[in-house]
């Protein structure tokens, strides 16, 4: 498989002995502008890939914090067709992977083929479908493979151990290593089991291996990445958009503030 | 009486054709693979179905009465009707039979704690009840418009010694509650069982609740050969979910001179107004761990779904209904919630019995076919609840005042 953005990006950052770190933002929370020019911030930053997570009226993974931003999104008149919109205009001016994470309910209702091609053509680099695990993915992964997008696979510390080798052996793009149980939300200690885990999925395969869940703070950060490849910070971004949000902050104001958060985690990245 | 059912589906990948299967998240496949085994293994046990058996007489006081229904009869013309008594069992529906079936299976998977989503509260009372039988902590997830709405409910889980959890995401109803029950679970899953409500949700949980449900058509199936030396001609179940409808369609299936009718709400009327008619007009989409069908806007987010009857009101179906859908051997139809207002008072006045809303839609759909039929057929109604909870809201649609 050809080489694209998504794979490049992590290369880079870890040849030039850095981790990678991925934040995540829900798109349209509070809105697309704001979703717009968190994505330039995070690009000047250096993230090599960001998340955008596309809302679901009943997204079953996602913690309350998440669960919120999409409720508010979609009570504003989120509408995917104006992301693909939106992404496509930013596209040329970004370095960084843009990865969406999306529910299997509305790649299905766009239809898998037809939602690859719109993800593609926009920019978009790679997906995470979350309600797709390994054993339903084949259709998944060979739509995504034929634009040449990655498709990413989860693996939680629930895994059965033959689970985690199906998952590795599938891998492409990266392995989104689910640090703690549960759903997506901040944690207070990132799970012991993740060493493990890692060492385990270093044996089965080359491709990156990035942690998520429940890290919030720059020491996770830091410990996170003394394992794995790099870190997904999610809920503690989105809840202080929403904190902003809530303080009536302007959008600018917003954007300022996630981006020097997300400044001071990438510290636990060297 | 109660065992597995003979099927060929689902397939091994929970298929029912092209429905049903495992869409959740990879940090929920370790919980719902222990339970594909633990089901996998109690389906080969006979003394699980002998002691579920023993539950279901002994306990929720079944086999339930297959009823002539004498004065409908003469009111519509046509058709025999006879009435499947769900509505006699022990907390008043069908529910009880599986939340007794599953909450044998999770002592048997040695779990500590069940969750369960609720709507209206029916499914919520028939766990709290088999939990308080079976000695298991329990605590239900129910939406908190609903608990708003139900609140005899509500105090009724907790007279059981379950605790009500009210859910603020999203509506703040069942749809909502089913996602914060899934989201429990994930997290908890090493000593919690999730008793889901419906033949609904990630394979195994359609399959498993259609095999406990499926006790009413067996029985249902006994007691004609043994009273009519026959099967009946129609069979009509209300379809919300689906679970009732499920239990009493499984073992008539390949009986192919029984003609099998599903009923979904209507609401304010499909192609008018809010309704609940997933396979009369929704697409097919991803739902709650199951691909069915389901009621969506192009942008696949669930659409808000409405019937006068809280049971029935659910964006999705279950899998196999959608399977039995697709190959034409059930028909599914729709009628709105005036017509179901007009089966519910009907059966109370001819037969003095007052059914569940939800039932009343089967009543009303057998008030349309009966009179085409002639009087030598035999149609059956599964009549899957009884109606003293929703004595309120019927008295609230038809403009009577009480207490």
């Amino acid at each position: 498989m050809q080489k694209n953005r998504l794979d490049q990006n992590l290369l880079q950052t870890l040849d030039s002995g850095r981790k990678c770190l991925m934040p995540y933002v829900t798109a349209g929370f509070p809105n697309l502008d704001v979703t717009a020019a968190l994505l330039d911030r995070l690009d000047r930053i250096g993230c090599p890939a960001v998340e955008i997570g596309i809302p679901f009226s009943d997204s079953v993974a996602d913690g309350p914090v998440i669960q919120d931003s999409f409720n508010r999104a979609l009570d504003t008149g989120f509408k995917i067709h104006a992301l693909f919109d939106r992404i496509a205009k930013l596209r040329p001016k970004l370095k960084t992977a843009l990865i969406a994470m999306v529910s299997m309910s509305i790649v299905r209702r766009i239809g898998i083929e037809a939602f690859m091609q719109k993800s593609i053509t926009c920019g978009f680099d790679a997906i995470i479908v979350p309600d797709v695990p390994v054993d339903e993915s084949k259709i998944i992964a060979d739509a995504s493979a034929k634009q040449n997008l990655r498709s990413i696979l989860m693996c939680a510390p629930t895994s059965s151990a033959e689970r985690q080798q199906q998952i590795a052996n599938h891998a492409n793009g990266f392995v989104y290593v689910i640090a703690a149980k549960g759903i997506t939300g901040e944690r207070s200690a990132v799970d012991n089991q993740l060493p493990d885990m890692i060492k385990q999925l270093r044996g089965w395969t080359k491709t990156p291996l990035i942690a998520g869940f429940g890290i919030s703070s720059v020491e996770h950060v830091r410990n996170v990445c003394k394992v794995a490849d790099g870190a997904i910070v999610g809920s503690a971004i989105i809840r202080r958009i929403r904190e902003a949000v809530d303080r009536k902050c302007s959008n600018d104001q917003i954007v300022d503030q996630i981006g020097e958060y997300v400044e001071e985690l990438m510290a636990g990245t060297n | 009486m109660a065992r597995p059912c003979k099927s060929n589906v689902p397939d091994e990948h929970g298929r029912f054709g092209e429905f049903g299967g495992q869409y959740v998240p990879e940090t929920l496949m370790g919980a719902v693979s222990e339970l594909e085994q633990a089901y996998k293994q109690v389906c080969c046990d006979q003394s699980f179905w002998d002691e579920f058996d023993h539950l279901l007489i002994e306990y929720a006081g079944r086999p339930s009465a297959l009823t002539v229904a004498p004065r409908l009869t003469d009111v519509l013309g046509g058709a025999q009707i006879l009435l499947k008594r769900e509505d006699l069992n022990h907390t008043g529906a069908h529910k009880i039979n599986n939340t007794l079936g599953q909450l044998l299976l999770a002592k048997r998977m040695g779990k500590k704690r069940v969750i369960a989503e609720t709507g209206a509260g029916q499914h919520g009372v028939a766990t709290a009840t088999a939990a308080a039988r079976l000695g298991i902590e329990c605590e239900i997830y129910m939406g908190a418009e609903d608990v708003r709405r139900q609140k005899l409910n509500v105090f009724r889980m907790e007279l059981l010694g379950a605790k009500c959890i009210p859910v603020e995401s999203g509506q703040r109803t069942l749809k909502d509650a089913i996602n914060a029950a899934m989201r429990d679970w994930m997290a908890t899953c090493d000593e919690t069982h999730y008793v889901i409500g419906s033949v609904m949700g990630p394979h195994p949980f359609p399959v498993m609740v259609r095999d406990f449900q499926s006790v009413i058509g067996r029985e249902l199936r006994a007691q004609m050969l043994e009273r009519y030396q026959s099967l009946p001609d129609c069979v009509v179940a209300c379809v919300g979910g689906g679970s009732s409808a499920a239990g009493i369609f499984a073992p008539l299936i390949d009986d192919k001179s029984v003609k099998l009718v599903g009923v979904e709400a209507g609401g304010a009327g499909v192609g008018k107004g809010l309704h609940a008619a997933t396979l009369s007009a929704g697409r097919v989409g991803v739902l709650h761990g199951m691909e069915t069908y389901v009621l969506q806007d192009d942008d696949g987010q669930t659409m808000p779904v409405h019937s006068v009857s809280a049971g029935l009101d659910y964006p999705g179906v279950g899998p196999e209904h959608a399977y039995w859908h697709s190959i034409g051997r059930v028909e599914y139809t729709n009628v709105d919630d005036d017509q179901a207002l007009k089966g519910f008072t009907t059966l109370c006045e001819t037969e003095g019995i007052i059914p569940a809303l939800e039932s009343a839609h089967a009543v009303a759909c057998a008030m349309e076919l009966a009179p085409k039929m002639t009087n030598d057929q035999l149609l059956v109604i599964n009549l899957s609840g009884r109606g003293d909870k929703d004595v309120m809201e019927a008295a609230r649609v038809l403009g009577r005042e009480i207490g």
